[in-house]
């Protein structure tokens, strides 16, 4: 039994990560999602911190679990710079701000030549295996259904709905906007850390334009009810294009087809769900 | 040195000023930031690259032809994209969720149709002709593209601020119930508008193909980074300030690349957007639009 379990993780191990690291991408969409702002920055936030795990542990030895850390926090700190002044605007500023922030990291990353330039970092540490991955994944779902539970939720639930109510009801918008975003950029930043560490090779032009559609289509697909959609959507949309070969090449026509299709005739997704509130009345 | 860099990028902010401007009459009068406006970019290049290599118009007649078509393509698409989300009443996220989700479909299939390789127009039309004034070097389409942009912002001026449909116009832009009490023609206006902005982005496609000589689907992508750029430098929605912001971009990006690092050129813009957000978000004539519940 546990032979033949070996067996199908060492076979589909590259899809069994990539469930994984997509499901983390997925939720740091929710995250921003569930505030009721777009930010198309999540890929770029990924590679931040992919790249900067990446540096730390190939040119200074900086252990694993440290890089992390770092990982977590350099793509925060970018979120806040692009976040502060944006997030007092209306909806679509954030949104414009952060879709040129891919291409301006790819211009960056490709004239860095101590990061690589064009060839991007080879041999990173294969350090970021199935524990790491879906530990994280656990950690992340299970505290954000802790915070849907709880007042914060509400709150965010709230400026979801609608942002001038939850202002005149107290909440603070640009705090707690902002704070969603910082938060989210830190989990794709993790993301982006594990999927450099479990591929050992990562280019500047990974984290483009395409790459944060097919993040948004995981939670548009899923829905944004519950942290459950946007995971269930990864997990679909990562695992399709393995079992229907034919589809591969399609891939991205599909993803942009499904946010069109979502979006006007389905905007729960497939888990439009909500998550009981504690002291909710029956 | 300097005069013929401050030159050539007057040329590109002229452009730029036209590419935006569709973009942000879009945005004032429609309420959307329509994604999908980059595509029509890459489109009014390969219509005009089509027109002049198989149809053989010159390139005067292929210019509008390649805007009236991208234009009739706008409306098509904002009618299937946006005008579901506007009878729904949909958050002002949703349009901009789906015209995403529809340039990625809309970039992959042109990919997969033209493929990536660069295409230029024929010889015959683009003979790459140039003069010198006083030391400083003006190609023809430079001069093409000065006297585009000047015939088209002076008759979208004219338009808007002298016609009584460009009233209707400004009127569903302030506020579209009160415009359609007053017997505005309201679907009739948003094709319009669609109309002329993706005439716009169209046109802008063909000159920056004539200027570069290059053209290639995911051309729209990269100037949509400076569209933005620039709607956000002159205030979302503000006519004026698109087209005085294109100015500056322009200009800014060929220092950048003559003075600086060429590679560097296309950051320009994204900086100026983050500085803009932090300094002035309102934009270079800040006009503050209250949000009301």
């Amino acid at each position: 039994m546990m032979h033949a379990l070996e067996n199908f993780l060492f076979t589909y191990q590259s899809l069994i990560y990539a469930l994984g690291v997509n499901s983390l991408l997925a939720l740091s969409m929710y995250v921003v999602l569930a505030v009721g702002q777009l930010s198309l920055g999540q890929a770029a936030f990924m590679g931040v911190g992919a790249y900067s795990s990446a540096l730390l542990t190939v040119k200074f030895g900086v252990p694993f679990p440290g890089a992390l850390v770092v990982a977590a926090a350099a793509p925060s700190l970018l979120a806040f710079v692009i976040g502060a002044p944006t997030l007092r605007l209306s909806g679509v500023y954030l949104a414009i701000a952060t879709i040129g922030l891919g291409e301006v990291l790819r211009i960056f990353f490709l004239n860095w030549d101590y990061a690589g330039g064009a060839l991007g970092l080879n041999g990173i540490p294969e350090q970021a295996g199935f524990i790491w991955i879906f530990g994280a994944l656990a950690i992340a779902l299970t505290g954000l259904v802790a915070i849907c539970r709880s007042r914060v939720g509400r709150a965010m639930e709230a400026i979801r709905a609608d942002e001038a109510a939850a202002g005149v009801m107290g909440v603070n918008l640009p705090a707690y906007k902002l704070a969603a975003l910082v938060v989210s950029a830190a989990i794709a930043g993790v993301a982006g850390a594990f999927n450099a560490h479990v591929s050992s090779f990562i280019g500047p032009n990974e984290y483009g334009f395409d790459a944060v559609v097919t993040i948004l289509s995981f939670a548009l697909l899923g829905g944004i009810g519950s942290p459950f959609g946007p995971v269930l959507g990864a997990l679909v949309l990562t695992a399709l294009p393995e079992v229907l070969r034919p589809l591969h090449d399609y891939r991205l026509v599909i993803n942009g087809f499904i946010i069109v299709c979502v979006v006007i005739y389905l905007p729960g997704g497939l888990l439009p769900w909500r998550i009981g509130r504690i002291g909710a009345r029956k | 040195m300097l005069a013929q860099q401050l030159l050539n990028g007057l040329f590109s902010g002229a452009v730029y000023a036209l590419f935006a401007l569709g973009f942000t009459l879009m945005f004032g009068v429609l309420g959307v930031i329509n994604l999908t406006y980059g595509f029509y970019f890459s489109t009014g290049a390969f219509v005009a690259l089509y027109a002049t290599q198989y149809l053989h118009m010159p390139i005067f007649v292929a210019l509008p032809f390649a805007a009236v078509v991208t234009g009739l393509i706008a409306i098509v698409i904002d009618d299937l994209l946006l005008g579901p989300l506007r009878r729904a009443k949909a958050p002002e996220l949703s349009s901009l969720m789906v015209t995403l989700g529809a340039t990625l479909l809309l970039y992959s299939l042109m990919t997969a149709w033209f493929t990536t390789d660069i295409r230029r127009f024929p010889p015959a039309v683009f003979n790459g002709g140039a003069f010198e004034i006083e030391g400083l070097r003006i190609t023809l389409s430079q001069i093409l593209i000065v006297v585009t942009v000047a015939i088209i912002v002076g008759g979208l001026a004219f338009l808007l601020q002298r016609t009584k449909l460009g009233l209707a116009i400004r009127a569903l832009a302030e506020n579209g119930d009160t415009a359609q009490l007053m017997g505005v023609n309201a679907g009739g206006i948003v094709r319009l508008v669609s109309f002329i902005s993706g005439a716009l982005g169209g046109a802008a496609g063909v000159l920056i193909g004539l200027n570069y000589n290059a053209i290639q689907p995911y051309m729209g992508e990269m100037m949509m980074l400076k569209g933005f750029a620039v709607i956000i430098l002159g205030g979302l929605g503000d006519i004026r300030g698109a087209v005085l912001a294109g100015l500056i971009l322009g200009i800014l990006e060929t220092l950048t690349a003559g003075y600086f690092a060429s590679s560097m050129k296309d950051a320009v813009g994204f900086l100026l957007l983050v500085l803009t957000l932090w300094l002035r978000p309102v934009g270079l004539f800040g006009r503050v639009v209250a949000k009301r519940a």
